[in-house]
């Protein structure tokens, strides 16, 4: 099987969970065949993709502190490639959205994410982003980020801990790494 | 006090004077407009200083409270009421030129409940968008509003009420003029601190005016809360202002308990404590290490963080959580802390020392940084007691306004340590007063660290806790300034008005009359020094 070959050094295949889900996408991708040429150019490509992900920094509340965090002294994002946090959604590939959206923020992380070059990925960061959290009677909350945009990757948590942003951030790069770049549309 | 009451009936002889643990005056529409002049120009105690402002919706009337202390001395309180029956066209009079916080607590009400205010300056909505129908607060409102993701135009238009020859006349006019240069920061900037927006009208680059937009965050909490029982709200406290977490929670339990009569063992108060000490340092770092970051300086910023960390671990041990510890219940904290508790943080206290010199070493001395803050963006007492900017950033003005001092509430009158005051009011008195204010927490601690008693750290209260039907206040110092709170009972095991007095909101609402004459490149660093954090101006 093609999905486990995906390395994420260090931690074994069988520690990751939702591996149904990569398998069934990788499935997916390659229901038409693959070129054998053009894969190992995917690979390399890849590689690279996958271990400089920029992440936009897009924080409305409480989960940002704690993607600050991730990103200071203890935890350390760099040591993955998540390297540079960008303000400027031009040049970031990774929007962590890290928050409660509420209606009057909507259209903003909606321009904001079509603004993003391709290819460009979501992750939903906290119950606020997943679901509305516990925001979600309010008459002025979005009962989940997905409504507006897709969303990659969840990673539930009131607000999460860094190491459970770090886990959602491998897994955001293993998905990376099934992908085809060339000849393929992402999505 | 007695005099202030004799003033008041004989101006007013149909006010209605209520004597209860605060002084409770309820005056109607039109007697309200001399009875706040009374309050604030007066030769016996002038009340100047305008903690809480917020609507009411009661017995279908819409109402306005106001909670009033004397910045000469802040134990002494006062409230006014006042109410309107009319709910097709509520006005009442503004007071936005006696205090000038009420400017942006006004348009909040205008918001919520579409009271509108006569002869205020700037009559806009201030959370929710212009199209927005409805008014959230209103006991009566169902929400019909849509999600929309089409970007909406900023309206320039503000209107305007004078009343004349009894009669209300609305006058249009806008907020900047057609040949100003009005540049946007945020709401997705890095130095905002979270999603507000401000529209900056610039001459070169000097700021001319400053308009805050906010409501990018604005999640509804109140009229949550509306629909809960009290030990389901606790939690909302915690994410208003996510930096001192453990105190906002400590100032609506100890509003309910005090309501309900509900006793704390001594344990819980030692522990409530120290974990409020310890949120009001880890909250100080974080200010610092952001304003540093926004200044430029990359490494205060690691530093900053690293040291918090270890905090977060004794938070993590003991409360479960990181950042949202959800520690404080009602009667109590949640569990009892861990066997070693006492040494992690005695630990930590030392640690904490040597680091602050470190701080001072690297950035405090830097001559570009001194540079940039020195003389830079300067509060006035006066302002700062108008505009109601309290915390680290109103004492860095000199005013006098630490809670935990002039009116204390748990052990904070057992326990010795100085208010921090400077009398300079500029970015760099605001940001040295809050690494003071480090070294004054590290010392609360360390007296009360050692002499945590034995014995339970809850008392279990009924499961179904109903408050006697009143009205409420409770404030405590939060790392940004004075956190409050405002809690309306009807008998009911859900509250009937739970209003937050968000230290953040006046911090944002004073940058304008702050920034006018700066330039561009220090309004960052003013915001920076303010340290306001955006979910707990939006609620």
């Amino acid at each position: 099987m093609e999905v486990k070959k995906i390395d994420i050094k260090g931690i074994k295949y069988d520690e990751f969970k939702d591996n149904e889900y990569l398998e069934q996408y990788a499935e997916e991708l390659r229901k038409n065949g693959t070129n054998i040429v053009v894969t190992s150019l995917d690979k390399i490509i890849n590689w690279g993709r996958s271990n400089s992900m920029w992440p936009f920094t897009f924080a409305t509340s409480c989960c940002g502190i704690e993607f600050m965090s991730v990103g200071a002294a203890r935890y350390d994002f760099a040591r993955f490639g998540f390297e540079v946090t960008r303000n400027s959604p031009r040049q970031a590939d990774v929007i962590i959205v890290a928050g409660t959206i509420v209606n009057k923020m909507a259209p903003v992380l909606k321009r904001l994410y079509d603004q993003m070059a391709e290819p460009k990925y979501v992750i939903a960061m906290g119950s606020c982003a997943i679901s509305g959290g516990p925001f979600c009677n309010s008459y002025h909350v979005v009962k989940g980020v997905n409504e507006i945009i897709p969303v990659d990757v969840y990673i539930p948590g009131c607000p999460p801990k860094p190491e459970a942003l770090l886990y959602g951030m491998m897994q955001l790069q293993r998905k990376m790494k099934l992908e085809r770049f060339i000849f393929n549309k992402k999505r | 006090m007695e005099k202030i009451k004799e003033l008041i009936s004989n101006k007013l002889p149909n006010a209605i004077i209520e004597e209860g643990k605060y002084l409770t005056i309820t005056a109607t529409k039109e007697d309200f407009r001399t009875l706040a002049e009374i309050v604030r120009q007066n030769d016996v105690l002038c009340f100047d200083y305008l903690a809480h402002i917020c609507g009411v919706d009661k017995d279908g009337k819409l109402g306005v409270v106001y909670f009033l202390s004397s910045s000469a001395d802040m134990s002494k309180n006062i409230v006014l009421h006042t109410s309107t029956d009319d709910r097709e066209h509520p006005e009442l009079f503004t007071v936005s030129d006696l205090w000038d916080t009420a400017n942006i607590n006004e348009r909040e009400i205008y918001d919520f409940f579409g009271i509108r205010f006569i002869n205020h300056p700037d009559m806009r909505r201030f959370f929710l968008s212009k199209e927005w129908k409805g008014f959230p607060l209103r006991k009566d409102y169902a929400d019909e509003n849509p999600l929309s993701l089409e970007s909406v135009e900023i309206d320039d238009h503000l209107s305007r009420l004078t009343f004349e020859n009894n009669e209300v006349i609305e006058a249009e006019e806008k907020v900047f003029e057609d040949e100003d240069y009005v540049v946007n920061i945020g709401p997705q900037h890095p130095a905002t601190h979270g999603v507000l927006h401000y529209r900056v009208s610039l001459d070169g680059e000097i700021i001319k005016k400053v308009d805050p937009h906010c409501g990018y965050i604005h999640r509804g909490i109140e009229k949550l809360s509306e629909g809960l029982a009290y030990p389901q709200i606790l939690h909302f406290t915690d994410r208003l202002d996510y930096l001192s977490s453990h105190i906002n929670r400590h100032a609506l339990c100890m509003c309910i308990e005090k309501a309900g009569e509900i006793e704390v063992p001594l344990r819980a108060e030692y522990i409530r404590m120290i974990m409020d000490e310890l949120t009001r340092i880890a909250s100080h770092l974080l200010g610092w290490s952001c304003m540093c970051m926004d200044m430029g300086a990359l490494t205060a910023f690691i530093y900053g963080m690293r040291d918090r960390e270890k905090i977060l671990d004794i938070f993590e041990e003991n409360c479960g959580g990181r950042l949202i510890t959800n520690y404080n219940v009602i009667g109590g904290v949640m569990q009892d802390i861990r066997q070693d508790f006492q040494k992690q943080v005695s630990e930590y206290i030392k640690y904490q020392r040597e680091k602050l010199k470190e701080y001072h070493a690297i950035y405090t001395g830097n001559v570009i940084a001194r540079g940039r803050m020195e003389g830079v963006g300067i509060f006035s007492k006066e302002q700062a007691i108008s505009f109601g900017v309290t915390g680290p950033a109103g004492r860095a003005s000199g005013f006098h306004c630490d809670i935990r001092k002039v009116a204390p509430y748990s052990l904070y009158d057992k326990v010795k340590f100085n208010e921090v005051l400077r009398t300079e009011g500029d970015t760099f008195a605001r940001y040295i007063v809050r690494l003071d204010e480090i070294e004054e927490s590290l010392n609360i601690i360390e007296q009360l660290i050692d002499g945590i008693p034995d014995g339970d750290f809850r008392n279990k209260p009924k499961p179904i806790i109903k408050l006697p039907a009143g009205e409420y206040f409770q404030r405590v110092e939060t790392a940004r300034g004075e956190f409050g709170v405002y809690l309306v009972s009807d008998g009911e095991k859900t509250p009937s008005r739970l209003h937050f007095r968000s230290p953040s909101m006046t911090l944002v609402s004073a940058m304008d009359t702050i920034s006018r004459g700066e330039k561009i490149a220090d309004f960052i660093a003013i915001g920076g020094s303010m340290d306001y954090v955006v979910p707990d101006i939006d609620r």
